[in-house]
């Protein structure tokens, strides 16, 4: 086993003490989500989107949303309380761990977390019959690839902050924006062109574009490349900007 | 045998800030070895160094035998470290906070249970095994933060002012199982601003300040180069201490005029005292001891407060 893998192993063990208060949140609110958005509003929108029943369309928005979120509440207050109040982390670093270790043994346990609440939607919106396609299957491993594109840069800009007001500032100027105009409740090309760009430039709008190529099966073409690549370039950038932020916090 | 930690001209800069100026420092196996000094005097600094976790800026650092800053993580797979601030786990239990620790060394999980339920036996916390840290009081946390720095069975084991915010009761169980470690013949390494901790645990000690070593031996012999035999105190009824200064010229081989009492350093205290009351000077109390680290580390620090 190598070092993170222990870490990725504390966390687990941690995560079998704490389990039980997230559990029910990670059932209901899909099942929320879905009878609001989905019958609700779905009601309205008759005609549906691009000759698709609105809940078939919104479900895979909905799911990449869901990782999203997972792997920003994961890299936010537990990262924060990690370096600021229960100081795990220099726990961790006065062991024989290297920084690499340290963060990506959280980082894995964050997917983990991102898969767990990804696949609780995804039983949901099976029971519901939303999906269309075998492609299906590629939403969990999707799933985990939009989570380290969120959590890797998080992790960074926790790791950068001291105190968690700054984290208060990032849900609401980056996180509610990001749900907003990401192409999860209405299809991008109805929003003004500056607002666009924003959804280009997140990593949330290229995973829900190729979650819902995957439960509709429809062919994401060349598109479908550059969104893996962006959302890669998100994690790539997202590991070494946190490491630097985890090694100047730990290491000094 | 060789230098467990070997320090030569060690230095450690934050920016313009020198908080380690210039040290030599030697630890045997075996030695209980203490770092002294006020706040800020680069006692912490010094131990994040040996500890792997701070890049010196200069001079040479060895740690049982390896570089830090090449060998970090196989340095650090035989240290025990103990830091000034408890970082337990509170939402694992007791044992578990023992067990995950030792799995960072790449312990086998059976092993791992076996030594944590060893170590709560040892640090006297098997009956807390199973509940939760956040209850416990500071003195079981501190112990088990001790237990948590020996999972790995250590070479040498850094503890960072170890019972700094204990009960004098928690201070002295902490001490015991401490004192206890070096008859086992672990190796450690402390930092304390208290004397009395300096005086029961520590063979050899440094005593820093600003940044560099003013003193370096075992406690008795930094007594006997830095102070006197014994101390009288003496307080008068007055406003000003210092009007007794002159009238006590030549009792005492140094004399320190504190705002609420005068100190003689002196050999013989009785002595001292019974020319005292000959020159009719009648304190309103007079204490004769023996001189203690305290008096050193004040001598050598200075009174000023540190913040």
């Amino acid at each position: 086993m190598t070092p993170s893998a222990y870490v990725l192993e504390y966390h687990l063990v941690n995560y079998r003490r704490t389990w039980r208060s997230s559990a029910l949140s990670t059932l209901v609110l899909p099942l929320l989500t879905m009878l609001g958005f989905g019958l609700g509003v779905g009601g309205y929108v008759r005609t549906g989107i691009d000759g698709v029943a609105y809940l078939d369309w919104i479900v895979p928005g909905l799911i990449a949303s869901t990782a999203a979120q997972t792997a920003l509440g994961e890299a936010s207050w537990p990262v924060m309380s990690s370096f600021e109040w229960l100081k795990v982390y220099f726990a961790q670093a006065a062991a024989p761990l290297r920084v690499g270790d340290i963060l990506g043994g959280h980082l894995a346990f964050m997917i983990f977390r991102v898969l767990l609440s990804v696949t609780a939607f995804l039983l949901v919106a099976a029971a519901f019959g939303t999906f269309r396609s075998i492609w299906t299957l590629a939403v969990l491993p999707l799933s985990a690839l939009v989570g380290l594109a969120v959590a890797a840069p998080v992790a960074a800009y926790t790791a950068s902050v001291r105190s968690d007001s700054y984290l208060a500032i990032l849900f609401r100027f980056a996180v509610l924006p990001m749900s907003l105009f990401s192409g999860v409740f209405f299809p991008i090309g109805s929003l003004p062109e500056p607002l666009r760009w924003v959804a280009w430039a997140l990593p949330l709008w290229h995973g829900v574009d190729l979650t819902r190529a995957a439960t509709l099966g429809l062919d994401p073409g060349a598109a479908g490349w550059w969104h893996l690549l962006y959302l890669l370039a998100w994690c790539v950038a997202g590991w070494f900007l946190a490491h630097r932020r985890f090694q100047r916090r730990l290491v000094f | 045998m060789t230098a467990l930690i070997h320090a030569r001209g060690l230095i450690k800069r934050f920016g313009d800030f020198t908080a380690v100026d210039g040290i030599d420092v030697d630890v045997q196996p075996g030695e209980a070895f203490g770092f002294l000094g006020p706040n800020g005097a680069g006692k912490s600094s010094t131990m994040r160094m040996i500890g792997c976790v701070s890049p010196p800026t200069g001079g040479v650092l060895r740690i049982l035998g390896m570089d830090p800053r090449r060998d970090g993580p196989a340095i650090r797979a035989r240290l025990g470290v103990c830091p000034q601030l408890d970082n337990l786990d509170v939402e694992l239990t007791v044992r578990e906070n023992l067990t995950t620790y030792a799995r960072f060394f790449g312990i086998p999980r059976p092993t791992a249970r076996r030594r944590a339920a060893e170590l709560l036996e040892f640090v006297q916390l098997t009956e807390r095994a199973g509940s939760k840290v956040e209850p416990l009081s500071g003195g079981m946390k501190r112990r088990l933060t001790i237990a948590r720095a020996l999972v790995n069975e250590p070479d040498l084991v850094l503890l960072d002012e170890p019972t700094t915010g204990l009960d004098p009761q928690a201070r002295h169980l902490v001490w015991e199982r401490l004192f206890r470690l070096k008859q086992q013949g672990v190796t450690l390494v402390l930092t304390t601003h208290y004397m009395d901790e300096a005086e029961q645990l520590c063979d050899r000690l440094v005593v820093m300040d600003g940044g560099r070593i003013v003193a370096e031996g075992s406690p008795r012999a930094l007594i006997e180069r830095h102070s006197t035999r014994e101390v009288v105190e003496l307080r008068f009824a007055a406003e000003d201490q210092g009007v007794f200064a002159g009238k006590l010229a030549g009792i005492a081989d140094r004399t320190e005029v504190l705002p609420d009492r005068v100190l003689l350093y002196v050999s013989d205290g009785d002595d001292a005292l019974a020319e005292v009351h000959r020159r009719a000077l009648n304190p309103a109390s007079a204490l004769v001891r023996r001189s203690s680290l305290e008096d050193v580390f004040l001598h050598l620090t200075g009174r000023t407060l540190v913040d």
